[in-house]
């Protein structure tokens, strides 16, 4: 049947050689962007692994920007499809819960066991609720996300007597691969673990957003229709975006839980999910880098500004937000680019092919 | 059906009615598509030309009657299973993912046809990529390849949602005024790609077209629509030199 079509091809449908000569030089184009990304990779995965030995000090800080990065990374995917969730906090509160039951259900558990059970938990949650708030789209799908999220804060509130209330739960220290471990062993443990955690989700999300169901996901944000019409329902390929946020957002809700030894309501509170959009925002969508890029600024401004100016760091983020928008609403992944003279990338080759 | 070589019969409307309101868009239709046809439909304005490819692949469910495509009912089955079914569509106002390249458009319209759901193979690395290439060049669309979408000029975007429409390998193609926004000095070459390929993929059609010169030159058979009813169907030279066609479609 192709071969027939292509046999089709009239006489001088187009230019051969000119169209040859375009493939290979497009290619090898992609191969120096992707080595270029995969050497910054590297270098930045070597450096976060040489922390502990040189900044010792700012592990359990950076352990942190890492967890919340791996939330933001799930709202990333999201965003590709057009889509704002503000009720993402509940699947970090939900990894964070799961943690915290089975610590204080089974002495001397595995780190890797509650990861495990936090990815299968919000995993199963995001199917559950995503096949209700996949049906919607826009300032809907966002709401619907967000009263999901305030049914769930309620419950961790009001059932103390099983989740703790307000006050939570406490996690307690899980043994890594069987071996205990003390307290400043554990922060070096654990920083390492949510490295390779994170760094794996990196190179996964980067990989599925280029995958034909990642780019099917930027089809939702541009043409349902037309998405039907080649017969894919735009409905699942929404809720397969929808579970692997759900889960990373899991992942960075239980590194988060152990790192502090504590899970509480707080963690499904409406203001942490728009926190997390924030820092997507703020990161830019464009790029997997954003996802964490954003979150140290985040995470820095907030840390170092409340020391600084006391109560006024909102402002300072508040301002830095307009500023982004107004000027690079692609976020820090924009400036960047902006900055080393890489222009969008899609641009560059339509500027090229259309000679 | 009861002649002995007669070709196999493809699609077929029956007793299809849909009225929105007052407005009546399709008054019991009936027609059949047979294996190899290039339907044409013709009619005024709000005749229900457009309607009737929407009941027939399921975005709209009509208040009576049925579609069967290869003797199996489809009525408002969902567009996409009808799709998968093999019947594609392209649109009046072509419907691109305008994010993403024409090249891409196309790669995603093949994954699906294909079902390559591997989450870590990347979109231009699927094996249907060549032959996603040389669609695009049958239908001359070679030139903007790599050009997103939304930047394409009319006539190019026309082509490329019917290029998305043949990347699903369908058994019939449903277009909407095919050559309507392409430049008129090539309207009558673009129809000649198009319907040489259509003819060596084996793929037979039905388009709603305005142009008689068109519907003289490439269609097989002419339904004349008319306030959701079919006025007359035939052979091109027959219903286009029909008086009472003459008077209600052509003449104006």
């Amino acid at each position: 049947m192709s071969k027939e079509f292509l046999t089709a091809i009239p006489d001088g449908a187009a230019g051969t050689t000119a169209d040859g000569s375009l493939p290979v030089r497009q290619e090898r184009r992609g191969n120096v962007l992707m080595n270029k990304e995969f050497l910054a990779f590297i270098a930045v995965a070597a450096l976060l692994a040489a922390v502990p030995f040189t900044f010792g000090s700012s592990i359990t800080f950076i352990a942190m920007c890492l967890a919340k990065g791996l939330a933001v990374l799930g709202i990333l995917i999201l965003l590709r499809a057009g889509q704002v969730s503000f009720g993402h906090a509940m699947y970090f509160a939900i990894g964070a819960y799961a943690a915290a039951f089975l610590s204080s259900a089974f002495r001397g558990i595995d780190m890797m066991v509650l990861v495990a059970a936090a990815i299968l938990a919000s995993g199963v949650a995001g199917a559950i609720v995503g096949v209700f708030v996949t049906r919607y789209r826009g300032i809907f799908f966002g709401m619907i996300n967000l009263a999901f999220s305030m049914v769930f804060y309620s419950i961790l509130e009001k059932a103390f007597h099983i989740t703790g209330g307000s006050d939570g739960m406490r996690i307690r220290r899980p043994t890594l691969l069987g071996m205990e471990l003390r307290r400043a062993e554990f922060d070096v443990a654990i920083y390492y673990v949510i490295l390779v955690f994170a760094l794996l989700s990196v190179w996964l999300v980067w990989r599925y957003l280029r995958s034909p169901m990642g780019e099917a996901l930027r089809a939702v944000k541009s043409n349902e229709t037309r998405l039907e019409y080649v017969g894919l329902s735009a409905k699942s390929v929404l809720l397969g975006g929808y579970i692997a946020s759900a889960v990373l957002c899991g992942l960075g809700g239980v590194f988060m839980g152990m790192v502090q030894g504590l899970a509480t309501p707080e963690h499904a509170f409406w203001t942490r999910s728009s926190e997390l959009v924030f820092i997507a925002v703020l990161g830019g969508p464009a790029h997997v880098a954003g996802a964490f890029g954003g979150t140290v600024l985040f995470e820095a401004v907030r840390t170092y500004a409340a020391a600084l100016l006391d109560d006024s760091w909102q402002l300072i983020l508040g301002v830095t937000l307009i500023l982004i928008i107004l000027w690079a609403p692609g976020g820090m992944v924009e400036l960047f680019r902006r900055f080393t003279g890489r222009n969008r990338v899609k641009t560059v080759t339509s500027g090229e092919a259309g000679r | 059906m009861s002649e002995q070589s007669a070709p196999r019969l493809l699609l077929q409307a029956e007793g299809l009615k849909l009225h929105f309101g007052g407005i009546i868009a399709a008054d019991g239709i009936n027609l059949s598509l047979y294996d190899g046809e290039h339907l044409a439909i013709i009619g005024p304005n709000g005749a229900g030309k457009t309607t009737f490819l929407n009941i027939c692949t399921g975005y709209l469910r009509p208040q009576g009657g049925y579609v069967r495509f290869e003797n199996r009912e489809i009525t408002a089955h969902p567009p996409r299973d009808i799709t998968r079914l093999g019947i594609a569509r392209a649109f009046q106002i072509p419907q691109l993912f305008a994010e993403q390249t024409v090249l891409e458009n196309m790669l995603l319209a093949a994954s699906v046809r294909e079902r390559h759901w591997n989450p870590l193979r990347n979109l231009h690395a699927i094996p249907e990529r060549r032959e996603m290439e040389e669609l695009l060049e049958l239908v001359g669309c070679s030139d903007v390849r790599d050009r997103v979408a939304s930047e394409l000029p009319e006539g190019k975007r026309k082509l490329a949602d019917i290029a998305i429409a043949l990347a699903l390998k369908p058994r019939v193609l449903l277009m909407d005024e095919p050559t309507s926004g392409v430049a008129s000095a090539d309207k009558f070459d673009v129809m000649e790609t198009l319907m040489n390929a259509l003819r060596k993929a084996k793929v037979s059609s039905v388009f709603v077209e305005h142009d008689m010169e068109m519907v003289s030159r490439y269609a097989t058979r002419v339904a004349v629509w008319a306030q959701g009813k079919i006025q007359t169907t035939g052979k091109p030279d027959v219903v286009l030199n029909d008086p009472e066609v003459i008077r209600n479609v052509i003449g104006g």
